[in-house]
């Protein structure tokens, strides 16, 4: 008898899905923009528009490594590093180089992260950029080994750094390794450090587990898009832990700045021209930003 | 030395009678002398810290507390650090640079804290913040894994210029339970998740991760925690002589490359559809 009883309930449940995915289908797939903070839906035109960002609570969403360079560096002025480097499968993990396979066809990506050298308004810098449409931006080898060589190369060249971050965490499918580049990217910060040279963090959504745990924390400035999210441990693991909801703006950018570690939440149509104000006050020397 | 699965070790290094810190630093170390706090926020009781002699030399023990009863347990919170355990570690190990002791860290852990506290005061800058700054330390640091090396809550004791592991030990990622409910939204899989992981002391070696394996009583350190303290002891001496003998700026290079030599990756050559 219960076992009837959950099957119609199951049914009723399975009616009300199918329901609401008819209502969705009426409309083309991409048109719309629906918040994962504000749940506010917007026309996508209008969301792209405004570079990416809901126009109802300004959470600044996620954008694509290319997408993040075209709107930070100098036209023309990026040349990028290790392009070919590709990972290999260190703990023999099941299916793992069909996934990377399937992920570089489709996204035109090698792995989660793009590095370079580029201009802001003429003044040099490396520049390292997440992108979490590949694995969610997890770190294995080649996100680590990536890092830590243009780190290397901004110590060799006293150069600054600037490293959009975005992240799930380390890559589990890498293990241990995966876990050993959170070490070897914070020795890479510790040397450009020792050097003198500035690292600017800017952490993006997602910037979470092991990236949070390494590099990203370890800017000697640190912004953060609005609205976006950066914690150490999964949301869902504390709530499992404390055993309840917790409010939504935890774990975002807004409480990381009121609980001291992040340096300023700075507009995406206001980053360009802030970097480059940065580096100058660093005597990184170029032309200047109007305004 | 056994050969034993992944989750046949996980057996052992969860034996009621299994070794803690509180049982081996007696046994390894003279006058320990523990010292409290991170002198920002508070006292952290799952990383216990101090000065002791080993073998008639100062050096500074870092090491994670695992409880055998629900009251010790209480106290230094199942193993899981927060914060200031961390902050409490990294005072610790920069007071052992300025007076040129060795630093002997412990590691025993699931992980980190996961919780709103932690998340507040910064759980992931502290464990990032150790990680930079271990990774400079101008004096010696030698690690050993006892049990459990939970992912980043266990790296951030971890830099070092020698790992050593247990031969049951497990030095992972993320937990097992953590993998199998993230992998296969079912934490109950723990066990097999072990056993895919490559988690083990030889695994480790493997993968260039750890340096050396200290044998532990037949069947495990509960038969035996004396005999097991007196491998680890014996560990420690060849290890510290190792390092000791180095200038500090070649230990300091060996030990940025023991981590900067980890990976598994290859740079196919350019090809014209590449860009």
């Amino acid at each position: 008898m219960l076992e009837d009883l959950f099957s119609m309930v199951k049914v009723r449940f399975n009616a009300n899905q199918t329901d609401d995915d008819k209502k969705k289908t009426d409309i083309p797939k991409g048109l719309l923009f629906k918040c994962p903070r504000c749940r506010s839906v917007t026309l996508s035109e209008e969301f792209n528009k405004k570079g990416k960002v809901c126009p109802n609570c300004n959470y600044h969403s996620r954008l694509s490594a290319r997408e993040r360079l075209d709107i930070t560096v100098d036209k023309g002025s990026f040349r990028e590093f290790d392009r070919t480097m590709i990972s290999k499968n260190p703990i023999d993990f099941p299916d793992y180089e069909q996934k990377q396979i399937a992920l570089r066809e489709k996204t035109g990506l090698k792995d989660a992260v793009i590095t370079g050298r580029a201009k802001i308004y003429g003044k040099d810098t490396v520049i390292i950029v997440m992108d979490s449409n590949f694995m969610m931006a997890s770190m294995g080898s080649v996100v680590g080994e990536k890092i830590t060589r243009a780190f290397e190369y901004a110590t060799r060249r006293k150069l600054p750094v600037i490293a959009f971050t975005a992240s799930g965490g380390a890559r589990m499918q890498e293990g241990i390794v995966s876990l050993m580049q959170m070490a070897k990217t914070s020795g890479a910060v510790a040397r450009h450090n020792e050097a003198g040279q500035l690292y600017i963090a800017v952490m993006t959504d997602p910037t979470t587990g092991g990236v949070t745990a390494s590099f990203a924390s370890l800017g000697d400035i640190i912004i953060a898009e609005p609205k976006v999210l950066i914690g150490f441990a999964g949301r869902r693991v504390i709530e499992g832990t404390i055993k309840q909801k917790l409010p939504d703006d935890f774990q975002s950018a807004e409480f990381m700045l009121e609980n001291g570690f992040v340096d300023m939440i700075v507009d995406r149509s206001r980053m360009r021209r802030v970097l480059s104000h940065i580096l100058r006050m660093h005597n990184y020397t170029g032309e200047v930003p109007k305004k | 030395m056994s050969e034993l699965s992944a989750s046949q070790r996980l057996d052992i290094i969860r034996h009621k009678g299994r070794p803690t810190v509180n049982d081996y630093i007696p046994m390894i170390f003279d006058r320990f002398m523990e010292m409290h706090g991170d002198r920002l926020f508070g006292d952290d009781g799952a990383i216990m810290g101090g000065i002791a002699y080993f073998k008639g030399t100062p050096v500074t023990v870092i090491a994670q507390v695992k409880g055998r009863d629900l009251a010790e347990n209480q106290k230094c919170n199942f193993g899981m650090p927060h914060p200031e355990g961390y902050r409490k570690a990294l005072r610790l190990a920069k007071q052992a640079e300025k007076f040129h002791r060795p630093v002997i860290c412990l590691v025993d852990t699931a992980g980190a804290f996961c919780g709103v506290d932690a998340e507040k005061r910064g759980q992931g800058e502290a464990i990032a913040k150790n990680l930079m700054e271990f990774m400079t330390l101008k004096t010696p640091i030698i690690s050993i894994v006892l049990g459990e090396g939970g992912s980043g809550g266990a790296l951030a004791l971890a830099v070092c210029d020698e790992l050593a592991m247990l031969e049951n030990a497990l030095y992972s990622v993320i937990s097992p339970r953590g993998f199998a409910s993230i992998l296969w939204k079912d934490a109950a899989r723990e066990r097999e998740a072990c056993d895919l992981m490559k988690i083990t002391a030889k695994d480790l070696t493997r993968l260039g991760v750890c340096d050396s394996i200290i044998a532990e009583a037949p069947g495990g350190a509960h038969n035996d925690p004396q005999a097991t303290a007196n491998n680890i002891s014996e560990y420690i001496s060849k290890a510290l002589e190792r390092k000791l003998k180095k200038g500090l700026d070649e230990l300091i290079n060996e030990r940025y490359n023991k981590f900067r030599s980890v990976g598994d990756f290859e740079e196919p050559p350019l090809s014209d559809k590449s860009r």
